[in-house]
């Protein structure tokens, strides 16, 4: 990697600038998953193990929405490991574009989430690639769980969370991640077949398990998408390969 | 107890998720097949997870203060509103609702 010139200070760098302010955007909305984790029966310790150690907004609100519709704990941690998956292919990219060495690399695992990867290719210079992946990164890591629990002690003292709206925040929630998905008209059809068949499987299925019907739905239209005409199959996945740069930008702390 | 269990679980399979990216050859990401699965997964969990957190509760269909939240979500969003705005929209829809006493 060869850089043109002396690396800019650490003050008027792009890189450490847009990952700093991302961490306290998304950080601040770690009240709101503390709090959320406990209305749903979570503990305090519960709620900030997850983000310690799960470390990942779709996957823990995952978590505690199927706790808090009185699902399975298999079933919860079953819809958090497949929201997860995406984090895989960051990894993958961040692995070609940083290529982290030796103990760095276990290090990047954990934080390698939307912002940071959104942060790191928004970058041009390779330093500050790496400059805006570990500040968002570890920025949003500590801010995140700081406030997790600040919501997690303040959700106690809340009452009963509905009266405040908590679980219409988490619809809200789950509809701003989704939102800066559905560019495409393939990735709406997707949305809509996968909301139909949770709607139609909830009666009948214990909670949990419709949402993982609509993965299963979700991954087999993702397989034979792409012969069925559009031929264009790469647009549904590409904001998986592509896109978070853009998502971040348009909802700055948009997903964890 | 149980729940410390699956806590557990979810942790360790999250981050070997995110190590195996890192460990994956680079060819696999190539492969547009595998792009678009991921990609479809994620939009297909997102749907289920915003409708699900909306009408469900346990395994009743339910139409209560929640649907406005996913209203007034949307059109936060349709307004280009940032991120926080919209969490804070869906939580202010649903609570005066109640407050005129939706269920």
């Amino acid at each position: 990697m060869s850089t043109p010139a002396a690396p800019l200070p650490l003050r008027r760098s792009p890189g450490v600038r847009v990952g700093v302010s991302i961490a306290v955007a998304t950080g601040l909305y770690g009240v709101s998953f503390g709090a959320l984790a406990v209305a749903s029966g979570l503990t305090t310790a519960q709620a900030c193990v997850l983000s310690l150690l799960l470390f990942s907004g779709g996957s823990q609100f995952a978590f505690v929405g199927v706790i808090a519709g009185g699902g399975a704990g298999s079933a919860a941690a079953g819809a958090a490991a497949l929201l997860g998956v995406r984090n895989a292919i960051y990894g993958m990219q961040l692995n070609a574009l940083l290529r982290p060495r030796g103990l760095l690399r276990p290090l990047a695992a954990q934080v390698t989430i939307d912002e940071s990867l959104a942060t790191s290719t928004g970058q041009s210079d390779p330093v500050e690639q790496r400059r805006g992946f570990w500040v968002a990164g570890v920025g949003v890591f500590l801010l995140w769980n700081l406030f997790t629990l600040i919501g997690a002690l303040a959700g106690d003292a809340l009452g009963d969370p509905r009266r405040w709206g908590l679980d219409g925040a988490a619809v809200a929630a789950f509809l701003a991640l989704l939102w800066p998905r559905l560019r495409t008209r393939d990735a709406g059809a997707v949305a809509v077949a996968c909301a139909l068949v949770t709607v139609i499987a909830v009666p009948f299925a214990p909670p949990g398990v419709p949402i993982v019907l609509a993965a299963v739905v979700a991954a087999g239209l993702g397989w034979s998408g792409g012969r069925a005409g559009s031929g264009h199959g790469r647009v549904v996945g590409a904001d998986a390969s592509e896109g978070p740069a853009d998502d971040a930008g348009e909802h700055r702390g948009g997903a964890v | 107890m149980s729940t410390w269990i699956w806590i557990g679980v979810a942790c360790v399979v999250a981050y070997l998720t995110k190590l195996s990216g890192y460990l994956v050859p680079r060819s696999l990401l190539s492969d547009p097949r595998v792009a678009r699965v991921a990609g479809t997964l994620t939009i297909g969990l997102l749907a289920s997870l915003t409708i699900a957190n909306t009408v469900a509760t346990g395994q009743q269909l339910v139409l209560d203060a929640r649907l406005g939240a996913l209203v007034a979500a949307g059109i936060a969003l349709v307004l280009r509103a940032p991120f926080l705005v919209v969490v804070v929209a869906g939580a202010a829809a649903a609570a005066g609702l109640r407050l005129l006493g939706l269920p």
